[in-house]
């Protein structure tokens, strides 16, 4: 007991000397499954803290989840050694940063995909469903077979969420379009599988289909790949990824993951933190569809139009995209 | 001692300590390529496994893991069966403990749902090994791919149940609710206030799997049935001359196989997570594989290598805590350099080892 006592002290004691130093913070990243090298969504959240490190210099330290008994592990283990802010990365997340942020009232934290209600977290969500209703239109002016597609990774309902907003936002331009769905498979390997994903997406394209929108993390790499091999349009996801195939990437719906945690860690750095639900939009800049040299051709001024007018009517409020997780349905 | 046996302690001792030398030997050289000191590393993961209460936590957290799925294979060994199909059995056997605790939690104490969650486990277990069990023996389906196959529809299963059923409304995580205090076992940090385990998971699973070992031990070496399993995994067809049917033993064995791989749920859905996790396996029945052919089968070695394996995870996790540059994967590599000497080389050293102490049998001989 006594034990605790000094070592609590001591931890007390690192925690108030890096809030006298506010430019002094001592980050932590812990990542989900994936791992920081993913070339999704893990990755994005690695290069946020890179950005952050480059410009400011300030070094952090990271850690990637193996099991589930490691989560509450890894953030106490952060937190005992008295980093500040520790930002943690995947919904999975959640049930052990409410464990451990309770554990931990001084300490800042945040999780990235899911809410947790403590008054030292910052919950960042994003709505996914909005910009992939804006591919889906995209995707649906651009087709010339009145059939699209979407390869999923996992089948779990964060994907679907995506799925369900890429279906809304094709309806809205055509409301009789053809779309076949398709996810990888139903373990984490769904996520590293580009040859079944390239398959996947070749089977599309062979009912037709000649767009074909990707939630697939690395999976994802080789429905690009077959889009790009069979003269097909593929969509990108979570990073820009137009410049994979330039030409061949009609465009990509980009979830600010990277920016979302460079904010987070810069705001940690000049006393700006705060806790609560931010919600990344497409108000926010959270969520976004990538338009740059590589895919300008593909995007007529009428495509752009249409889907610049939209986004202002889902910012306005005039257009509803449905969220499949609030009632895990897609009425699409 | 006839040629080319080992006295026990050399057999069951030496060896594998050697074995296991070995493949710290070569985690040491590739620690030393990516340029890190191995001496350090050994340091921070004998230091995570052991040197603080928490660690020793969750060192014997993981353990309880690797004994329930190392049970598990060793069982279907002594048949002669190779049953990779315990991450799959583990799986749905979790399924049954979360039934179990998430009917019960709300109504009675954590001692009235264990039984229910150990023969919920144990009976969802036995269950998912039952058909390739059945099939082997009746239709001769290898039971290796069966195995294997089942671990995916499992995989499957889970995941449709988790995101479509068992899910709370709302919830993002295909993960089912928490269960309350009647569904949860009780921590040893709890019950042994006086050791410092920190806040490390390990509960009251951690006797079961011994009692586990136990009951293992008596089947396998004491009973009747266990001698059938070990005469038929021995000799099929001297066991079929001796009047054991083929058909009983496979599919008994591997429904005891399959319950002791699904009594893993205990552990980790009733005692560490108290809910039901998409993947909360995470390859702990694989490992169970190298646990039963590191423990050479008997519930002691069991133990022993289910021990070292929870150190490797623990211990590992500490050691890519402390020295960024050794990433996970490098702490896969270095777990599965244990298995490559341990399992799958166990035999690489044997012959040296056999020839060194038949000569110095022959030396005792002469003098």
């Amino acid at each position: 007991m006594k034990m605790k006592t000094t070592i609590c002290a001591t931890f007390m004691a690192a925690l108030m000397s890096t809030a006298a130093f506010a430019d002094d913070i001592k980050p932590g990243v812990v990542y989900d499954f994936g791992g920081r090298n993913d070339r999704s969504f893990n990755e994005a959240a690695f290069n946020g803290a890179e950005m952050f490190k480059e410009r400011t210099g300030i070094n952090y330290r990271d850690f990637e989840i193996q099991n589930p008994s490691q989560r509450e592990q890894a953030l106490r283990n952060f937190a005992r050694r008295g980093l500040d802010p520790i930002i943690t990365i995947g919904f999975a997340q959640a049930a052990a940063l409410e464990k451990v942020a309770k554990e931990f009232p001084e300490t800042r934290f945040a999780i990235v995909d899911s809410v947790v209600d403590l008054p030292n977290v910052r919950s960042i969500v994003f709505r996914e469903e909005q910009g992939s209703y804006l591919v889906g239109m995209l995707a649906a002016m651009a087709t010339e077979t009145d059939t699209i597609s979407f390869v999923g990774g996992m089948d779990i309902p964060l994907i679907r969420k995506f799925a369900c907003g890429y279906k809304q936002g094709a309806h809205a331009v055509n409301p009789d379009i053809e779309i076949i769905e398709n996810m990888t498979g139903t373990t984490g390997a769904a996520w590293t599988d580009p040859v079944k994903g390239g398959e996947l997406a070749r089977s599309q394209f062979a009912r037709d289909s000649d767009v074909v929108f990707h939630a697939a993390g690395a999976t994802g790499m080789g429905v690009l790949q077959a889009a790009a091999d069979e003269g097909k349009l593929g969509i990108g996801v979570d990073s820009n990824q137009n410049h994979l195939h330039p030409g061949q990437v009609l465009t990509s719906m980009v979830k600010a993951v990277d920016v979302a945690v460079d904010t987070a860690l810069e705001d940690a750095r000049t006393d700006q933190w705060s806790n609560g639900v931010q919600v990344m939009g497409l108000a926010e800049d959270g969520v976004s569809w990538a338009l740059d040299e590589h895919n300008q051709d593909l995007i007529s001024e009428d495509m752009k139009t249409a889907v610049d007018a939209a986004k202002q009517d889902i910012i306005s409020g005039k257009i509803e995209v449905h969220d499949y997780m609030v009632d895990n349905t897609c009425p699409f | 001692m006839t040629k080319g046996q080992l006295p026990n302690w050399v057999e069951y001792g030496v060896l594998p300590a050697i074995n296991l030398i070995a493949a710290f030997l070569v985690s040491g050289a590739v620690v030393l390529l990516i340029g890190e000191n191995p001496l350090e590393a050994v340091k921070w993961l004998v230091w995570g496994a052991l040197g603080y209460g928490e660690g020793v936590g969750f060192t014997l957290f993981y353990a309880t893991n690797f004994i329930f799925t190392g049970l598990a294979v060793a069982v279907a060994f002594h048949a002669g069966l190779f049953n990779i199909g315990g991450e799959g059995q583990a799986y749905v056997g979790g399924l049954g403990v979360a039934l179990a605790c998430l009917a019960m939690d709300q109504y009675v104490p954590w001692y009235v749902t264990m039984p229910f969650a150990i023969l919920g486990g144990a009976a969802f277990g036995a269950g998912w090994a039952l058909i390739p069990g059945y099939l082997q023996a009746k239709r001769g389906s290898h039971i290796v791919i069966t195995t294997i196959m089942f671990n995916f529809i499992a995989s499957s299963l889970m995941v449709y149940l988790l995101a479509n059923v068992l899910r709370p409304q709302g919830s993002m995580q295909p993960s089912t609710r928490g269960f309350e205090e009647g569904g949860q076992l009780p921590l040893l940090r709890h019950m042994f206030p006086g050791f410092d385990l920190g806040q490390s998971p390990v509960n009251l699973a951690l006797f079961i799997s011994l009692v586990a070992c136990v009951l293992v031990w008596l089947l396998i070496w004491r009973t009747k049935l266990g001698y059938e399993i070990r005469t038929f995994g021995q000799n099929p067809s001297a066991a079929v001359y001796a009047g054991i049917s083929p058909v009983r033993i496979t599919v008994i064995t591997m429904l005891i196989s399959g319950a002791l791989a699904g009594m893993m749920g205990i552990n980790e859905v009733m005692g560490a997570q108290a809910r039901l996790l998409l993947d909360f396996t995470a390859g702990y029945g694989f490992v169970g594989i190298a646990v039963a052919l590191m423990g050479r089968g008997h519930p002691i070695g069991i133990i022993l290598a289910s021990v070292l394996f929870g150190m490797l995870y623990q211990g590992g996790a500490e050691l890519a805590f402390e020295i960024p540059t050794i990433t996970r994967d490098m702490i896969v590599v270095i777990q599965a350099l244990v298995i490559l000497f341990a399992g799958a080389l166990e035999y690489m050293f044997r012959p040296a080892v056999v020839a060194f102490f038949n000569q110095f049998a022959g030396e005792k001989a002469v003098a």
